[in-house]
């Protein structure tokens, strides 16, 4: 039975009180991001707390996906400083390097699931790669997290190719809790899923991030996911970001912003909330 | 039992149970060599006595400690104790109950196995699934026939200018690389062919060799070999990635034919193409073939003619060059064909482009065999 059946939806809204004086986890500092002549972001300063959900969004070509990869070091920025649990992630030794992504877990937009393994095995990869448990409780713990991202258990034998998108973004989320991070990346979660699909997965991961004591850094433009799970959400807007509660940013007067929330499914997306 | 920190402390109760607390940090890293021994944990001489699992002393927990410690609760409550689960930290309640909650999934049976068996019917099933593909392309070649004829009712419909670029692209473009081969295959025939035929003194008939051999089948199989490395997986390629982006969707409901639009084109362009460059082949390879006769033989170029012209007749050069067409459509046809089986991923473009080069190679010798048996026939 799938886990998020078994723990009665939680329906108090995010306190953001709970994570209000929390250590940051990420620190950004002065970031500037280039593309040839064209500047992305200008002196970006952003802090994650720790066991907070922050929700990153911004028009088209704002730079999200850009700052996902530069925070995950798969980019790099022209300036600044990115911090992740405490270490400049400039610069850092191979070994090092290597104990901080065993400590953080991505999900990818389309899952970026190894396609010629099935979803056990998927799983099993950082297991195998990263601790020297047996062969026989790395398989056990796969079919666990497996259980914990809400898929049956046959689906651990099952191949990507034979999964809906719904199940392959689960089974990228069991990979990506394999090592049970303390941070959790997630890049459009819920884009290409059903809203029933999409409001399931929201709570999944509102039942994992509580359960598992989850960081959960969530680039999103989904509105529901937003104000259902966020505590926080940090807007991308003329190369820097705005970060605040859901009601801090109802009340901001910037353009992009006041539009965001309150147009049309903005509006939609709160009175379905309240 | 004690290792890394992570142990397990049991003590009799008061009341005749038990109480078994685990200490220390129960994770990833602390825990990897207890599971075997925990696999074997018992509790000697409890009998059936009730066990309180004490989680209050635990310093740290996480997913594969909590599925320890609930895989332990299970083998005791099996072994007959019922077990209850106390005093467990409010930090450490959700992750516990979480993992619990899918613990532990049924393993599933293991399908059982008949090696034997097995590869019989992956052999059937591989010689059914080549039957359904010859089929398949058989029909793939009618579709393209019926079309190539609609169009010769009505020319006007032709893309002269896509047969034009494709011709550019699979002939034009593949000038330096197959002149090259060409090249050094008559070097390395001449060279061989001299090496035996001195021993009996007939040097000259190099020559002879050179050119029935490469006129008659090695220019043409060349050509093909390299245009299906070339062009027939670009053609995959091409043809796959519009089927990825959805543009050969795209194409049909606009109205507009997909044979007609990619696939006549390409065809037409190689069939026009291939026999130019296989004749390009048979030039380039006789002339590698001269430049070593000269270099190691002594051969003069006028020589060469001279004993080329009495070797070859017109019919060995036909022979060759009349082949072109056929394995031009078969090399076009395959290309597009495995371009348009491509469905949704890009990684089934990967893996049919391979495909399409080693079936079109494959074709395009198996066909080579036949024309020669055709032409023993004919006595060509």
């Amino acid at each position: 039975m799938a886990p998020q059946d078994q723990h009665q939806p939680d329906q108090s809204p995010p306190e953001p009180a709970r994570t209000a004086h929390a250590p940051p986890v990420i620190r950004v500092h002065g970031l500037v991001t280039r593309f040839g002549a064209q500047v992305v972001h200008d002196g970006l300063d952003l802090d994650v707390r720790k066991g907070e959900v922050l929700g990153v969004v911004g028009g088209s070509g704002t730079g999200k996906s850009v700052l996902l990869k530069e925070i995950l070091g798969l980019m790099h920025p022209a300036e600044g400083r990115i911090e992740l649990l405490g270490r400049d992630t400039a610069g850092l030794p191979e070994a090092e390097r290597v104990a901080l992504q065993a400590r953080t877990g991505v999900l990818f937009q389309n899952g970026a699931l190894f396609s010629s393994m099935t979803v056990a095995e998927n799983v099993m990869v950082p297991l195998k790669e990263h601790t020297d448990l047996p062969l026989a409780l790395a398989a056990e713990i796969a079919r666990v997290k497996i259980g914990m991202a809400g898929l049956p258990p046959n689906a651990g034998a099952k191949f990507p190719s034979e999964l809906s998108g719904g199940m392959i973004k689960r089974a990228g989320l069991a990979r990506a809790l394999a090592l049970d991070p303390e941070i959790l990346f997630l890049d459009e979660p819920t884009a290409g899923l059903d809203p029933i699909g999409a409001a399931a997965f929201d709570q999944l991961i509102h039942n994992l991030q509580r359960s598992l004591g989850l960081t959960v850094f969530m680039v999103t433009h989904d509105l529901d996911s937003l104000t259902s799970i966020c505590d926080r959400i940090a807007v991308l807007v003329d190369k820097k970001v705005r970060v605040g509660t859901l009601d801090e940013l109802l009340q901001d007067t910037h353009p992009w912003i006041h539009e965001y929330f309150h147009g049309p499914r903005g509006r939609a997306a709160r009175h379905a909330e309240a | 039992m004690a290792r890394d920190g992570a142990r397990l402390e049991p003590t009799r109760d008061g009341d005749g149970g038990w109480t078994l607390a685990a200490i220390g940090r129960w994770d990833l890293r602390a825990t990897g060599g207890m599971a075997r021994e925990l696999e074997a944990y018992a509790l000697d001489g409890a009998g059936n006595a009730a066990v309180r699992l004490d989680l209050s002393r635990l310093d740290a927990l996480d997913t594969v400690g909590a599925y320890l410690l609930s895989a332990l609760a299970q083998r005791l409550t099996a072994a007959g104790h019922p077990v209850t689960v106390a005093a467990v930290r409010p930090e450490h309640a959700a992750l516990f109950d979480a993992v619990r909650a899918v613990c532990p999934p049924q393993p599933e049976p293991p399908a059982p196995q008949h090696p034997i068996l097995d590869m019989l019917e992956r052999t059937g099933r591989t010689a059914i699934h080549a039957v359904h593909e010859g089929l398949a392309l058989l029909s793939f070649l009618g579709l393209i026939t019926v079309t190539f004829g609609r169009l010769v009712l009505n020319p006007r419909r032709l893309r002269i200018r896509a047969v034009l670029f494709h011709i550019e692209q699979t002939g034009l473009n593949a000038l330096p690389i197959l002149g090259l081969l060409s090249f050094l295959i008559g070097v390395v025939l001449a060279f061989q062919g001299a090496d035996q035929l001195r021993r009996f003194g007939a040097e000259l008939f190099v020559v002879n060799l050179l050119g029935v051999s490469i006129l008659r089948e090695i220019g043409i199989l060349m050509t093909s070999i390299i245009v299906a490395g070339r062009s027939g997986s670009a053609f995959t390629a091409q043809i796959g990635t519009m089927k990825v982006n959805q543009e050969v969707d795209a194409i049909s409901t606009l109205g507009l034919d997909v044979i007609e639009l990619l696939v006549v084109p390409r065809a037409l362009a190689l069939m026009i193409s291939l026999p130019l460059l296989a004749f390009y082949a048979d030039i380039m390879g006789l002339f590698g073939g001269a430049v070593m006769s000269y270099a190691t033989l002594d051969i003069t170029f006028g020589q060469f003619i001279r004993q080329l012209h009495g070797a070859v007749t017109l019919p060995h050069f036909l022979v060759g060059l009349v082949k072109a067409p056929v394995f031009a459509l078969v090399i076009a046809m395959v290309g597009c064909y495995e371009g348009l089986k491509v469905s949704g991923s890009a990684e089934s473009v990967g893996t049919l482009t391979t495909k399409s080069v080693v079936e079109s190679i494959f074709l395009v010798i198996v066909l080579d065999a036949v024309f020669s048996i055709l032409f023993s026939f004919l006595r060509v």
